[in-house]
């Protein structure tokens, strides 16, 4: 993210006020009124804007919220929505659930690590691609399903999965997602 | 609004819908979505304009129809006639659907479902009575099928022993999985002291392979606003929230949208329907964790915390959320509570079987010829809802097994296919109801790599509070996988068990408690498969890949297979 200079026990990090999205997580956290129990709320709207959770950006919701940062840590850390890490450009979410486990999808996710040098959880090196597994997204009718940018397509094969992840990558900017948040973007993420 | 003006909505939408000559539904539902329904809905509307034919013909979205794995699903309503539903539709076949409702014809190339087809004939709905024929995002169309008339009966006519006698009368049980009899959990939670009571719609729908909540969220928002404020009214709660699992992002923002819109009516908030009742709903999003299907987890969650489960009792209808009585439901079992109101304990009793009454959803899904979202009665065969419903194996393959529950359930073999699917009969063979995913597995499933795939999950998902949920779950995974992979000891087999056993006996709660259950169910009717895979390191199913080379034992020796060299010291 921005910056990471920042003083502790001062309010906001220099290099959060000064960045635009910022004013989205503050709304998030009047409209809460600052209360603890909306720990979860204020980091999907924090991670919905920055793409995933800094440091700084924990330690901020901490101090707002008026909780140890080690519970923001926990709590950040706990659930497998949350990263900590920055995404690629792009990206790549297979189905790993039951139906899409039957029909072979752990297949696909080999194919994609092996095509893409990328292991599953990771982004590539060149920042282009983060590929990742989710447990189920409910879609089980068109099992296998990989989602693309937010975009889903079913009944995948591991040829097919590869041959639309490369069409993605060719792609200059990544499609809006509407129907899946975990890989939900806005503009203007990642330049 | 009070119940008179209710009425006048209803019967001026039914007005409405009554003077239009045809509406043309189109599923909005994620798998329709992602097999193109937008462009479908789009050349519709561009084609009813174009044709000046919006005063006669509709062209709504609509939530999840069913049968999934065959859309788009288009279904047209003409005045007078029987409904059809066509499926895989493409923007121009919609569009020629259109012109053959114009010009009174059966359009030349679509594929129309027949509407005496098994997969519509063997079900009742009453959960998904509306989803796939209303849009979700109209309040007035819910209210057009009679929306919100149970809560008026309720709040006006019912005291809140009423509601709840109405509903340990219907006999209706916890459709999350457990079972549990809701009349009785509802009755704790009334009689739990309290000036703050709340409501939870368990929505973090986490088994994999299972979306009937996601369904009806989408579908049908407002049956679950009004099964929490009915509840709400019978427990004295006036704040409830529904926690949306954080994978379902279109189910959050249909029921965003119907919160808001059943506020602006007066359906929900203070005075709700001029009573003297108020509730509000707010909506809690996951953040993908398992095991926040538990309902104390659920509740942690909700609180802003890490989804740890804790002790009960006491349960949460006694202390709960800030330590207020808490009476928590699944999405599904709100769904029902409007109906059982609406038309009675004693209808809705004799649904079904005797001791588990009402219908159940399913989400069918696997190798099988359509998948998709089904409801049936209580007591339906397995066999009636593979074969008949499910339209059978495809490609010419073998039945293996059904497998119900997701991580805590169990698989049923072949020749249980004539078990009645309900709570008792389930349990009985070894599995159980669980939310509702029934995955279909051929012959080329392997059973062991499907115990692993659970376990896996499982080990995953262990929020590591307790020892033996999260040290058990991933050394049965280590041995489940070496099982697979062909470097299994003699020994190990019978490790399994005593784990199995152990993890079930000792974990705190319902995940690690049921987390061996595919294990011991797959153990109980596919043993063989697990001798195959550690005495001959061969996969009967051809699924696994062997590895060359045994994994040492101890003191660094490869164990003989054949030989019955005991496994492990201790």
């Amino acid at each position: 993210m921005n910056s990471t200079d920042n003083s502790p026990g001062k309010g906001t990090p220099d290099g959060l006020a000064a960045d635009p999205r910022f004013k989205v997580v503050e709304r998030t956290l009047k409209q809460y009124q600052y209360r603890a129990d909306a720990l979860l709320e204020v980091l999907h709207v924090a991670q919905e804007t920055f793409g995933c959770l800094s440091d700084e950006l924990m330690t901020h919701v901490a101090r707002q919220l008026r909780v140890p940062p080690s519970r923001v840590y926990g709590v950040a850390t706990f659930y497998h929505f949350f990263t900590l890490e920055a995404r690629g450009e792009h990206s790549c979410v297979v189905c790993t659930g039951t139906a899409c486990y039957v029909k072979r999808s752990a297949e696909i996710v080999t194919r994609l690590e092996n095509e893409f040098d990328v292991k599953a959880g990771k982004t590539t090196a060149d920042g282009k691609l983060t590929l990742s597994t989710v447990r189920c997204l409910g879609s089980c009718g068109l099992a296998p399903i990989v989602v693309l940018d937010g975009e889903t397509v079913g009944r995948c094969t591991p040829d097919s999965a590869a041959a639309a992840v490369r069409v993605m990558l060719a792609e200059k900017s990544p499609a809006r997602a509407e129907t899946v948040r975990p890989v939900r973007r806005r503009k203007g993420e990642g330049q | 609004m009070n119940p008179a003006d209710l009425h006048a909505m209803a019967r001026e939408e039914q007005a409405r819908q009554e003077a239009l000559r045809c509406r043309i539904m189109v599923c909005a539902g994620t798998p329709c979505l992602s097999a193109g329904a937008l462009a479908v809905l789009d050349a519709l509307r561009q084609a009813v304009e174009e044709s000046r034919l919006d005063a006669e013909i509709e062209a709504v979205s609509t939530g999840c129809m069913g049968p999934c794995s065959r859309g788009p699903l288009v279904k047209v309503a003409v005045q007078g006639k029987p409904e059809i539903v066509y499926e895989r539709v493409t923007p121009e076949l919609a569009r020629q659907i259109l012109y053959s409702v114009v010009k009174g014809r059966r359009p030349p190339t679509a594929s129309p479902l027949p509407p005496d087809h098994p997969y519509f004939t063997r079900q009742m709905k009453i959960v998904l009575a509306n989803c796939g024929s209303i849009d979700p995002e109209r309040i007035e169309e819910y209210v057009a099928t009679g929306g919100y008339d149970a809560l008026a009966h309720a709040l006006h006519e019912m005291t809140p022993e009423d509601v709840c006698r109405e509903i340990s009368a219907s006999g209706l049980r916890g459709r999350g999985g457990a079972g549990y009899p809701a009349g009785v959990k509802w009755n704790l939670a009334r009689k739990a002291p309290g000036e703050r009571k709340y409501v939870v719609a368990n929505g973090d729908e986490g088994d994999p392979g299972a979306y009937m909540d996601r369904s009806v969220m989408e579908s049908d928002p407002h049956r679950i606003l009004e099964g929490m404020a009915i509840a709400g009214y019978a427990i004295g709660a006036d704040q409830g929230y529904i926690y949306v699992r954080g994978e379902y992002y279109l189910a959050g923002r249909r029921l965003e949208a119907a919160i808001r819109d059943a506020e602006r009516k007066g359906l929900l908030g203070s005075r709700v329907l001029g009573s003297n009742f108020s509730f509000r709903i707010d909506i809690r999003t996951g953040a993908g964790a398992f095991v926040c299907g538990e309902e104390t987890s659920l509740m942690a969650s909700i609180m802003g915390r890490r989804g740890q489960p804790w002790h009960r009792p006491p349960y949460p209808a006694q202390r709960g959320l800030w330590g207020c009585p808490t009476l928590i439901n699944n999405v599904e079992t709100l769904a029902t509570v409007p109906a059982i109101i609406g038309r009675g304990a004693t209808w809705y009793a004799g649904i079904g079987s005797t001791r588990s009454p009402g219908t159940k959803v399913y989400a069918l899904a696997g190798q099988v010829e359509t998948a998709g979202l089904i409801e049936v009665p209580m007591g339906t065969t397995l066999r009636e809802v593979v074969f008949d419903i499910g339209g059978g194996i495809p490609g010419g393959k073998r039945f293996k097994a059904a497998q119900s529950g997701g991580p805590s359930g169990g698989c049923i073999p072949a020749e249980h296919l004539d078990t009645p699917l309900d709570y008792e009969s389930m349990e009985r063979i070894g599995t159980i109801m669980g939310s509702g995913g029934l995955i279909i597995m051929d012959e080329t499933s392997c059973m062991p790599d499907v115990a692993s795939f659970f376990l896996d999950f499982c080990r995953d998902e262990s929020c590591g509070k307790c020892i033996p949920c999260r040290v058990g779950s991933m050394e049965m995974h280590r041995l489940l996988r070496r099982i697979t992979s062909g470097t299994a000891w003699p020994d190990d087999l019978r490790r399994l068990e005593e784990l199995c056993d152990l993890m079930g006996a000792t974990s705190l709660c319902g995940l690690g408690q049921t987390a061996p259950n595919p294990v011991v169910s797959t153990l109980r009717y596919f043993r063989h498969e697990y001798e195959a895979h550690i005495r001959e390191r061969r996969c009967p199913a051809g699924r696994c890949t062997m590895a060359a080379e045994q994994e040492p034992g101890p003191g660094g020796k490869a164990l003989l297979h054949a030989v019955g060299v005991p496994g492990e010291v201790g």
